[in-house]
């Protein structure tokens, strides 16, 4: 039997706070039922006594002490689930928006889940297929990993993001259990419309779940979304045995609400005014990502972030980069440079990309072409900031052959643009071609046999002409 | 009267008007049982922190006092296992409850059904003493386990048990103290996590742990009972050197926290530990290792405790004659579940909300490490390698800045080296190691007598290097005068050849120290001989065309540790390459 409360004692920010209550638990959802007949839905974050505070998720706007009548349901915020999901939009508390009606479900989950046992962990090792170069062949992606986008406003992050939907979607063996879970947070209209239309056009909507809280929503909702999104996530995976994407925008708009909650509750802020547990609850999102030992699916997460002015060291994309495994990194003046994708490839990392390529994944090669591709790389930079002091005219011609290398690494390597889709072969043979436009003992990461194969300044020019056009 | 909850915040809950529990007494909160901990006593309330999700707690749910500290069982059993953070063995509980860990499991830490061959070294009417080996077992095919009389139980043996086979709980001993009391001893003894096992007394340190890594072993060594701590921003490598220490270094046992980190992490450490083979031994590192996972998302609170547990662990394996390093992987996560509690008590916050306390917590966790003589009269060590993940890789940030007063290695690993590939990523003019004098005996004595001199000559040529380079940024390096750019050549060598190392290379993932000797040896020998020639005016760049540069930097991959003699041939070859400019 549900129990009412009549009315209520405080209304702060976001917070309801009652009196007299009794049998309330931790964590327990509550309905709030207001004099015109609508509810909202509100989560018990403390109590002291017989006083209960509640955070209410669609807003507090209008709440009287005595308009409402409050019932305390007795469990956790819990999420319908199905496989229905599937090709549905919710909105950020996962009640459907798309006029379809509510999902039939076939159970019911806390939305905060459960740690997963290391133990039960199974190590990520199987590699997917983006056909973007820069991360297939430089930040491999892992089926099972977290693999964040730092970005920044007006960076193209999101057409980033469709574009490994598009292009992923259609790798592997897997294809008919493939999944994606969409969870916006904070977005605007447009962006949520944006991802809307293209997982449209590209044909996967039937395969699309999406969690929608628009940047005008309550921002409580917003703490819950990435939550409802990834129980649907693990159902998917676990149960039904899909290979689900986890797409995760805006994480900043997201740690923005949270300290917005956590101030008006008064506690006390660490560090920019996000709260002290700020790490731990983006891991309790981010960790969601995995295998379970003898399941079928897998989640995968990429979340996407933007580094309030560009500064990677605020906490948001810092405490990320801990959690996650790895990043990748889009570079503004790569963007301005008219270089898509602009993934700033020193900066990037995925950690587990050393299991998942090389011989039985990938290619053999794979490994030590991207290891000095990164070597190789990093001099450019050296040599770039020399020539901004003594004028490029004055390097060294091994340092001029760098500004070459360079600027083809970007051009071609790296910007291959929106609609180029290219195999692991493709991409590490532009990576050889690359290579071979430098002197043969600046290649130091490499071992002498794989140069002897590989390193052919005639066929680089011809790769390079090919890339150029497009091909 | 029952204790009942009075409010809940977070982990944080408190009971009103009681004074029936003790200050850091374990405590079983609600009806889910959950395990928590007393860590506060004011006048009308108690404050119990709670080392589960404390989802779905009532008010007025029953808190149940056990009595003792928060303690965890010491005994066979615990290498080769994986524990959280309150040493409840994972696989267990994985059995127990499914993939996904759910509140109130118990499950003992050691398994109760395994029985041990055990052999017995006293008998009936023997007196002992606390930390007295009593009995031994084979724990893994590495390790024999030698387990001790607790630390503060001494009398005469009224009952003993022969040779055997036993669980760890069952009663082998009766001793009976001075004061006529009886006290039951079986393999396993409970110990509290927060309070240092008592030793007898702590030796000098010089002894070094050798990790097979150059850029520690040569350049910033660390002793058999001393502490490092290696800070780094995200991805700058400190996951990966705390594992290639764990693989290699000649501790006899290896602790391996992961506080508050990647859970699929901790997989591939359990993945990995059990393929890879120990080449001292020939047996699985695994057989040497014990793991404790507390991953990011699993309950703070416990996060806070894994440290300790791994450390009480620690200790219990030193007391009886073992080496042990404990790498924490990492202390920042520990610190910050301190501010989180701290902030839910409402605690006056010091630095970036972190708590007053923070140093000495801090302190009393490296100071447990150490070279001790045990109350056993055997000799045993605890090393503590502690990471540090500074916010924004920025390193005067309070974690680090405090955790740098209490250790004596410091290899601060520098992001920019890790975005060149850069591996270990430890930054030399950053780094330090206060343990070289207390070393050099010993390197003097077991590897070469000029090991130190050599080691200060590269390091001299690397800060020589970083001083050239703030030149030659401003005006390249063409217009340096060849002795100048003799340096950088050379500079480099050490660098590429030397600090650099390749984790994933068969041969260069683990070298000896006398190949790091020798090669050493051998780039000093190519610095003095081209020295020579640049005195006689012969151009730098003749010198580097020979390619003897490059032949140096690959010694790493040319010569196996198998045959490290092969070094020798080089002092050859520098002969004849320079031979042939002149």
């Amino acid at each position: 039997m549900a129990k009412q409360l009549l009315g209520l004692s405080e209304v702060s920010g976001s917070l309801v706070v009652y009196n007299n209550v009794e049998d309330v638990s931790f964590e327990e959802v509550v309905n709030i039922e207001m004099a015109d007949g609508t509810t909202r839905t509100g989560r018990v974050v403390e109590i002291e006594g017989d006083k209960a505070v509640v955070q209410v998720f669609e807003g507090t706007m209008g709440l009287s002490k005595k308009n409402t009548k409050t019932k305390l349901l007795g469990h956790p915020v819990e999420i319908a689930l199905s496989k229905e999901v599937l090709g549905r939009t919710f909105n950020g508390s996962g009640r459907p928006i798309d006029g379809l009606g509510e999902v039939y479900a076939e159970k019911f989950a806390d939305i905060n889940g459960k740690p997963l046992n290391p133990v039960a962990r199974e190590y990520p090792k199987n590699y997917i297929l983006t056909g973007i170069s820069a991360i297939d062949g430089l930040n491999t992606l892992i089926r099972g990993q977290k693999l964040p986008i730092f970005s920044g406003s007006g960076l193209p992050h999101d057409k980033l993001a469709v574009q490994i939907v598009k292009q992923a979607q259609l790798s592997g063996d897997d294809d008919e259990n493939f999944a994606i879970v969409f969870g916006a947070m904070g977005v605007k209209n447009d962006v949520a419309d944006y991802f809307k239309r293209s997982f449209e056009e590209t044909g996967v909507m039937e395969k699309v779940c999406m969690f929608i809280n628009l940047s005008n929503d309550p921002i409580i909702e917003r703490t819950i979304t990435p939550r409802c999104a990834l129980t649907v996530a693990e159902y998917l995976a676990y149960e039904c045995d899909m290979h689900v994407l986890v797409i995760l925008t805006d994480m900043t708009s997201y740690c923005e609400a949270l300290r917005e909650f956590s101030s008006s509750k008064g506690e006390i802020p660490g560090r920019k005014g996000y709260p002290g547990y700020l790490y731990s609850d983006l891991a309790s999102l981010y960790e969601r990502a995995g295998i379970v030992k003898g399941a079928k699916g897998s989640v995968t997460q990429i979340p996407i972030l933007t580094m309030p002015n560009d500064d990677i060291t605020n906490p948001v994309p810092d405490l990320t980069g801990y959690i996650t495994e790895g990043q990748i990194v889009l570079d503004r003046n790569m963007h301005l440079n008219g270089i898509y994708p602009p993934i700033g490839s020193l900066q990037s990392l995925s950690r587990l990309m050393k299991d998942g390529i090389g011989e039985g994944y990938t290619r053999k090669d794979h490994k030590d072409v991207a290891n000095q591709l990164f070597a190789s790389y990093a001099k450019v930079i050296d040599a770039r900031s020399l020539a901004s002091v003594i004028g490029e005219d004055e390097l060294s011609d091994t340092d001029k052959r760098y500004i070459q290398f360079g600027k083809l690494f970007e051009e071609i390597f790296i910007g291959q643009g929106f609609n180029v889709k290219r195999s692991i072969n493709e991409t590490l043979n532009i990576g050889w071609a690359l290579l071979s436009t430098l002197p043969k003992e600046e290649l130091d990461r490499l071992d002498p046999e794989l140069i002897k194969q590989n390193y052919d300044p005639s066929h680089a020019e011809r790769t390079i002409a090919l890339a150029l056009k497009g091909e | 009267m029952e204790n009942r909850i009075y409010s809940i915040n977070g982990p944080v809950v408190t009971v009103k008007d009681t004074s029936d529990f003790s200050m850091m007494e374990m405590v079983y909160v609600g009806n889910k049982r959950l395990l928590g901990e007393v860590i506060g006593i004011s006048k009308g309330k108690t404050t119990i922190q709670v080392y589960e999700s404390t989802t779905g707690l009532k008010p007025g749910e029953i808190v149940e006092g056990s009595g003792t500290l928060l303690s965890v069982t010491l005994g066979p059993g615990i290498l080769k296992n994986i524990f959280d953070g309150i040493e409840r063995p994972l696989k267990d509980l994985l059995e127990h409850d499914g993939a996904f860990i759910s509140e109130g499991q118990t499950v003992s830490a050691l398994d109760d059904t395994r029985k041990w061959d055990v052999e017995m070294l006293v008998k009936k009417g023997d007196k002992v003493i606390g930390g007295q080996i009593f009995a031994t077992c084979v724990e893994t095919p590495l390790i024999t386990h030698r387990s001790m009389i607790p630390p503060f139980v001494s009398g005469e043996v009224v009952e003993a048990k022969g040779n055997g086979s036993y669980t760890a709980y069952e009663t082998l001993l009766c001793v009976v103290d001075e004061n006529g009391e009886r006290h039951e001893v079986s393999l396993s003894q409970k110990w509290p996590i927060k309070k240092p096992r008592p030793i007898k007394n702590r030796k000098p340190i010089g002894i070094p742990l050798i990790t097979g890594q150059r850029v520690i072993d040569t350049t910033f060594p660390i002793a058999k009972g001393g502490a490092a701590a290696v800070p780094g921003g995200f991805g700058a490598g400190k996951t990966m050197l705390q594992h290639q220490i764990a693989k290699w270094c000649d501790a006899d046992i290896i602790v391996y926290v992961g506080c508050g980190e990647r859970g699929n992490e901790m997989t591939q450490v359990l993945e990995e530990f059990s393929e890879l083979i120990d080449p001292r031994t020939g047996k699985p590192l695994l057989d040497r290792t014990v793991l404790i996972a507390n991953t990011s998302n699993m309950p703070v609170a416990a996060r806070e405790a894994s440290i300790y547990t791994g450390i009480t662990l620690a200790e219990y394996y030193r007391d009886m004659g073992y080496h042990v390093a404990i790498m924490a992987d990492s202390t920042s996560r520990w610190a910050e579940a301190l501010r989180e509690i701290s902030g839910r008590l409402e605690e006056m916050p010091a630095e970036e909300g972190f708590p007053a306390y923070l140093p000495s917590r801090i302190a009393q966790f490296y100071e447990r490490a150490g070279y001790v003589e045990n109350i056993n009269e055997s000799e045993g060590s605890v090393t503590i390698i502690g990471a540090v993940s500074p916010q924004g890789g920025d390193f005067s940030e309070p974690v680090t800045q405090n955790t740098k007063r209490f250790v004596r290695s410091f290899w601060a690993l520098d992001k920019s080296l890790a975005y060149a590939r850069h591996y270990p990523s430890v930054n030399w003019n950053q780094s330090y190691s206060e343990y070289t004098d207390d070393l050099s005996d010993w390197y003097y004595k077991n590897v070469a007598r000029d090991y130190m001199q050599l080691r200060s000559e590269i390091i001299a040529i690397l800060h020589d290097e970083t001083e050239l380079m703030e030149i030659v940024k401003l005006i390249g390096s063409d217009v340096l005068p060849d002795d100048q750019k003799l340096t950088l050549e050379i500079a480099k060598v050490v660098r590429v050849g030397f600090l650099q190392q390749n984790a994933f290379h068969d041969d260069d993932t683990y070298v000896p120290l006398e190949k790091q000797y020798k090669m050493l040896k051998v780039i000093s020998y190519l610095y003095a001989s081209a020295k020579k020639l640049v005195a006689k005016h012969i151009p730098v760049s003749l010198i580097v065309k020979t390619g003897i540069f490059d032949d140096l930097i690959k010694i790493k991959y040319d010569v196996p540790n198998s045959n490290i003699a092969m070094l020798d041939t080089y002092f050859d070859k520098i002969d004849k390459a320079l031979a042939s400019i002149e």
